[in-house]
């Protein structure tokens, strides 16, 4: 196939510009500091290279802030766990039968200060773990727009059996199983399912939410560096699940002008015939880019499911 | 799908559903495995049969067990029950480790369809046929005894349950040899399990097995509720009754509430599967939100009805073994019934990824937080009823200083998942599956391992092996770190639960440890295995007779190991909170009563097995579409409750003679045996009467 | 033991001995247990139905199909019902002669069955409007609301069949009585849900 080759030099192209991107800012030192620290008992292994692939790798601005959100609430249950992690032993061996000169108090049962011990702080930890629960809660929630100068690129997801289908309504293309964006730009997603219940996730980039027939699901999120990153669905749909993956390109504004505009070159329109390919259960074996897509293709999706099914 | 033979007969039976059929048409290793598992649910059946028809042991077998209203008896068959369910399910677990071990950028050696059916089995078997059956069977036999009562409350509805249960993990069964079973998850989300995307009887198998299951469940927590308020014996007041009664109260009324949504869900499902009605379809106005609701609704306060009574237990040994009684009983007895009230309010944590408002998701994110502190405040009230004790190292006490170190963990990542955004991350990931099983692994199965060796003397009459009983524990605690520790990691690496075929390389060491992990949790439960053979076989030098081998305040143990039919010769009265150490230190534990007296058990009846079964058949008969069948099965259930109503003879009396031989014959054993110090309490010194320390 | 003493704080079951009172009342608080439990099936069955009144999807609607008439008329039946199995109680409790608690029960079936005829009905003129529960989610969850009270006032019958029979041949033995008064609670109880019916689902309907 010609364009497959093309997106494997495309991709090519952004593998070697975020190679040459990542210049030593703050922040990516930072990021790669506490990569380190969480990977080093791993790397004994030779497994670290897992954790690049998801959270603690972020590549966008949402999944960064998730990725804070998740060390300020370990370090806070680090805490929380620790008096039990280390009393229980301890306890339980310095009091073992047979130890000589133990204290011996079998009808004690109850005492004041210890009960406020464990009952005030934990509640105290939580109320504050409250706060910073609602504050990310809203922060973070995937319907709310990324704050930008930039107007939002539109992307419409429909969930199909074993594949995505990305419509870009604006740029009049659509791709199956490809997900180009612009690096630096809000993407802000409408997502439907054509079939059962999925969900979409991309863990570099941000959080999932489900697609579900007859309703519209959103989600807003935004690449800060070039890269291909790894897109899927979470939501067991059938035999071809684990094969359903997808990949999400992340590169500059004009090599994302070039990439419409390959796919608009392709003449491949996503006209009936094309559709009813992609509603069969399948997995395809390459992306596919589409040179148009019919007006309001995506709204045809969710108003299917008023009527019987076929 | 294939023709089905003669439909008005068969329904949609034919052939290709039989796996010996499928393996012979395309000899894979999958289907291979496919058939092996039936063949060995058929030979082991037959095995079964006949050995007991060899031993000529049928008749004792329904005349002491299967008819029997005892709950001891139907608490013990539900942990047989519970013991040979987990024992399919483990080994689903280790095939589906295997596979993803050996299918990194390959095929592997399990078929897609088959994996998922793997996956869907491991879930339903392990909550509902495995987990729920192992509780409900301690709590059977062991609250009673605790409330000094003779039975349950009604005991003909109490071996209804037993029967339905067992009948729904027969069908389980059966869906290894005729057809095959959903693929859906243990959750069975449609619309993927709707019709027009599963018409296979998979999804019929797990809606009737499980609505089978949860109708039998409702009637237990219904009859445990009803026992515990009515059924106390003189002075125990509600804030005496031990632990245990007082998680398996809180379990019983979750399953009162919790388990109708389960049946509506399920039904509802059916609805649609069955008569082409619109409840959770993509067309026609259906939605599955509705559905995600119900299932959660009954979901979440699930998993509290998993956890609560391994709590219960963990007060008992722990308080047992640390030679003390229990720590911070009120404070324990608050954060019991503010877990079960506090797990009807947090069930949208199962969906923060379903769209709704950000504000809904956050008040139920700090919901699901809040449980964690009556949870913690448990931990630490048996912290310090170690503190300052006699603590021994007994397998029960292994176990829950095991559980202590390990839940902690679990109840760390729940904490993570209760942040939506966290949970947007590594939902449906296997961060969440290692998160659960984190869970239920130390907050059930543990639980009920030392609930098991703790009370196997009380039910049995003499004790476990230790050694061997350390073996599994070691392994059950390694396997669990080897395997589930890896997946918190592969999760985080964005790795999707249920996933058949893996094609990150970088995954590859972290599955290979959590494949190594399975395999020694199988040689968990072979050594528990090992240990009940070793132990039957040395019976005789571990015997108990008189009852109290842990020196333990409780008033199951109290009388006799195992208990007469009765329990009680005479009601017992109580006015302290661990009335056998009360007892044992006022030095006379073993008064004998001043006279006996009649005592009426209920008789025998066949109505449970009946029902059980006639329960199953009219769910075959509904997966299968054999219409007649179902039809003749809710008749014959029907007539079966109308006949057993016009039953008049329902009590057997024991005669006062009787009781009375039964009870001097325990007393002799009393006089024999020689009060036995703690600290060799292991061994065959220990005939089970206690030296009452000073 | 006098027979006040061991009185029911309702009905009088006679029993003379402390145990038999306790056993009675455990029986009638487990039946309280299962109806609650029962109760939690109709409230999401109700909560489901709430859910889907919207989801008509073009086809018959809450207004076009339900007939307030014969819903009202049915109500009526019941409530006599219930008043009806109310007198068939008070026999019980005064030991009136076997013939009237056995005329009350009968009244009470014909009641049962006629409620039941009349529900039948009004399905079928709905079947015959195309309001089918194949037709619109909505219309699968009123089919699944209503007629579930219909089965639960089918098996009331079938038990009050039962009752009858054994009061003929057991009569009033500790046994009949209890299962009568737990008879009665669930009688009751049905009422209680079909009012919740008929103004949730037939007086909402009304709403044009």
């Amino acid at each position: 196939m010609p364009e497959c080759s093309l997106i494997d030099r495309l991709s090519a192209r952004v593998r070697r510009r975020s190679f040459r991107k990542r210049s030593p800012s703050l922040a990516s030192t930072r990021r790669c500091l506490a990569t380190a620290i969480a990977a080093t008992p791993l790397a004994f292994v030779g497994g670290c290279d897992v954790l690049r692939l998801g959270v603690a790798n972020p590549a966008g601005p949402v999944a960064e802030a998730q990725w804070h959100l998740l060390l300020i609430v370990g370090a806070v249950l680090f805490f929380v766990a620790a008096p039990v992690l280390i009393l229980t032993p301890i306890i339980a061996w310095h009091y073992r039968l047979g130890k000589k000169g133990n204290v011996y108090r079998p009808t004690w049962t109850f005492s004041w200060p210890l009960e406020g011990l464990i009952w005030i702080p934990p509640t105290g930890i939580v109320v504050g773990l409250g706060f910073v629960l609602w504050h990310y809660t809203i922060a973070l929630d995937p319907y709310r727009p990324l704050p930008s100068t930039q107007p939002a690129l539109e992307v419409q997801a429909v969930a199909l059996d074993w594949k995505w289908l990305f419509i870009y309504p604006d740029q009049g293309a659509a791709a199956v199983n490809q997900m180009a964006i612009p690096v630096g730009r809000p993407v802000h997603v409408s997502l439907t399912s054509g079939t059962v219940m999925q969900s979409l996730l991309i863990p570099q980039l941000a959080g999932q939410i489900y697609a579900m027939a007859g309703m519209t699901t959103q989600l807003n999120f935004a690449a800060n560096r070039p890269g291909t990153f790894r897109g899927q669905n979470t939501q067991f749909n059938g035999l071809g699940f684990q094969n359903q993956k997808f990949e999400v390109l992340a590169m500059p504004p004009d090599a994302f002008e070039a990439w419409v505009a390959r796919a608009r070159a392709t003449a491949r329109p996503l006209d009936p015939a094309a559709l009813d390919g992609l509603m069969q259960k399948s997995v395809p074996p390459e992306p596919i880019l589409y040179s148009s897509v019919p007006p309001d293709l995506f709204q045809t999706f969710i108003a299917r499911t008023q009527e019987p099914s076929r | 799908m294939t023709e089905p033979l003669w439909p008005a007969l068969l329904g949609r039976f034919g052939w290709q559903d039989l796996p010996f059929v499928r393996a012979w048409a395309d000899p894979s290793l999958s289907e291979i495995i496919g058939a092996g598992a039936g063949a060995l649910v058929v030979v082991g059946g037959l095995a079964v049969v006949v050995l007991i028809t060899w031993l000529g042991r049928w008749g004792y077998l329904w005349r002491e067990w299967f008819t029997s209203l005892d709950h001891k008896r139907i608490g013990i068959l539900y942990v047989v029950i519970a013991f040979t369910m987990l024992s399919r399910a483990l080994v689903e677990a280790v095939l589906m480790r295997m596979q993803q071990a050996a299918a990194i950028n390959a095929p592997g050696f399990i078929a897609p369809d088959h994996f998922a059916q793997l996956f869907t089995t491991h879930g339903s078997i392990m909550i509902f046929f495995m987990a729920m059956p192992f509780l409900t069977g301690a709590i059977n036999y062991v609250m009673p005894l605790q409330i000094g009562a003779r039975d349950v409350a009604f005991p003909l509805l109490n071996a209804v349950s037993l029967w339905l249960t067992a009948g729904a993990a027969g069908l389980m069964m059966v869906s290894l040899v005729i057809g095959r079973f959903s693929t859906g998850g243990w959750t069975g989300y449609p619309p993927y399990t709707e019709l027009a995307f599963s018409p296979d009887v998979g999804p019929d198998y797990w809606i009737w097995a499980v609505t089978l299951g949860s109708i039998g469940t409702t009637l237990s927590g219904l009859n445990f509720a009803v026992t515990i308020y009515k059924l106390r014996c003189p002075g125990m007041t509600l804030m005496r009754m031990p632990m245990f009664v007082w998680t398996s109260l809180c379990t019983s009324i979750l399953m009162i509430f919790a388990m109708p949504p389960l049946t509506v869900a399920t039904a509802l499902l059916a609805l649609d599967r069955y008569l082409g009605f619109h409840f959770f379809t993509n067309d026609l106005g259906g939605n599955m939100m509705n559905y995600a609701n119900l299932i959660w609704l009954f979901g979440h306060p699930e998993v509290y009805i998993l956890i609560l009574p391994a709590f219960g237990v963990y007060s008992e040994v722990i308080a047992t073994f640390s030679s003390k009684e229990l720590y911070g009983y009120t404070s324990l007895v608050i954060a019991t019934m503010a877990i079960a009230v506090l797990s009807f309010t947090v069930w949208v944590h199962h969906f923060f990824t379903m769209g709704q408002s950000a504000n809904i998701n956050a008040v139920f994110g700090i919901a699901t937080m809040t449980i964690g502190l009556p949870t913690g405040v448990k931990i630490y009230d048996w912290i310090w009823t170690m503190f300052r004790g006699r603590v021994r190292f007994s397998v029960s006490m292994l176990y829950s200083l095991a559980f202590m170190m390990t839940f902690v963990l679990g109840g760390l990542t729940g904490i993570i998942l209760a942040f939506p955004p966290l949970d947007y991350l590594v939902h449906n990931t296997l961060f969440l599956v290692a998160h659960f099983h984190n869970m239920l692994i130390p907050g059930l199965l543990y639980g009920m391992l030392a609930g098991y060796h703790y009370w196997f003397p009380k039910a049995f009459g003499f004790r476990l092996d230790e050694k061997w009983g350390r073996i599994s524990f070691g392994c059950w605690v390694v396997g669990f770190y080897l395997a589930f520790m890896p997946l918190y990691v592969l999760g985080a690496g964005g790795m999707t639960r249920r996933s058949q075929a893996v094609f990150e390389p970088a995954f590859r060491p972290w599955l290979y440890v959590a494949g190594v992990g399975a395999l020694v949790l199988l040689s968990a439960l072979a050594s528990l295995f090992v240990q009940l053979l070793v132990s039957i076989r040395n019976r005789e030098a571990n015997r108990v007779p008189v009852g109290d081998p842990w020196n333990a305040g409780g008033l199951e143990w109290s009388i006799a190991a195992p208990p007469p039919e009765y329990n009680f010769a005479v009601i017992p009265t109580v006015n302290d909170r661990d009335p056998f150490h009360g007892d044992k230190a006022d030095g006379d534990p073993y008064a004998p009563p001043k006279r006996y007296e009649a005592i009426a058990m209920p008789a025998n009846s066949m109505t449970g097995p009946a029902l059980g079964g006639l329960g199953a058949v009219t769910a075959f008969g509904l997966v299968w579409h054999m219409w007649w069948l179902a039809g003749f099965g809710l008749a014959a259930g029907i007539a079966t409750i109308v006949a057993r109503s016009f039953v008049r003879d329902l009590h057997r009396t024991i005669p006062a003679a009787e009781v009375a031989r039964i009870d001097r014959h325990w007393r002799r054993d009393i006089r024999k045996a020689k009060p036995v110090g703690r600290a060799v309490e292991g061994t065959r010194a220990n005939r089970g009467l206690a030296e009452v320390e000073a | 033991m006098s027979a006040t003493e061991g009185a029911h704080p309702g009905l009088n079951i006679a029993h003379p001995h402390a145990q038999a009172q306790e056993e009675t009342e455990t029986a009638l608080f487990g039946f309280w247990v299962f109806l609650m439990s029962d109760a939690v099936i109709f409230a999401l069955l109700f909560a489901t139905y709430g859910v889907m009144l919207p989801a008509t999807v073009g086809g018959p609607t809450p207004a076009t199909v339900y007939e307030i008439g014969p819903a009202f008329l049915e109500t009526l039946i019941l409530l006599t019902s219930s008043f009806t199995f109310g007198l068939a109680s008070i026999a019980m409790k005064h030991d009136a002669p076997r013939r009237r608690i056995l005329g009350w029960m009968g009244a009470t079936l014909v009641l049962g069955l006629a409620f039941l005829a009349l529900e039948v009905r009004d399905f079928m003129t709905m079947f015959a409007q195309g309001a089918i529960p194949m037709r619109s989610g909505y219309l699968s969850s009123f089919f699944a609301l209503v007629p579930l009270h219909g089965l639960h006032v089918a098996a009331g019958c079938l038990w009050l069949v039962v009752m009858m029979a054994q009061v003929v041949v057991f009569g009033l033995d500790g046994r009949v009585r209890i299962n009568t008064l737990r008879l009665g609670l669930f009688w009751h109880f049905l009422d209680i849900i079909w009012i919740a019916l008929f103004s949730v689902v037939y007086l909402q309907g009304l709403i044009r």
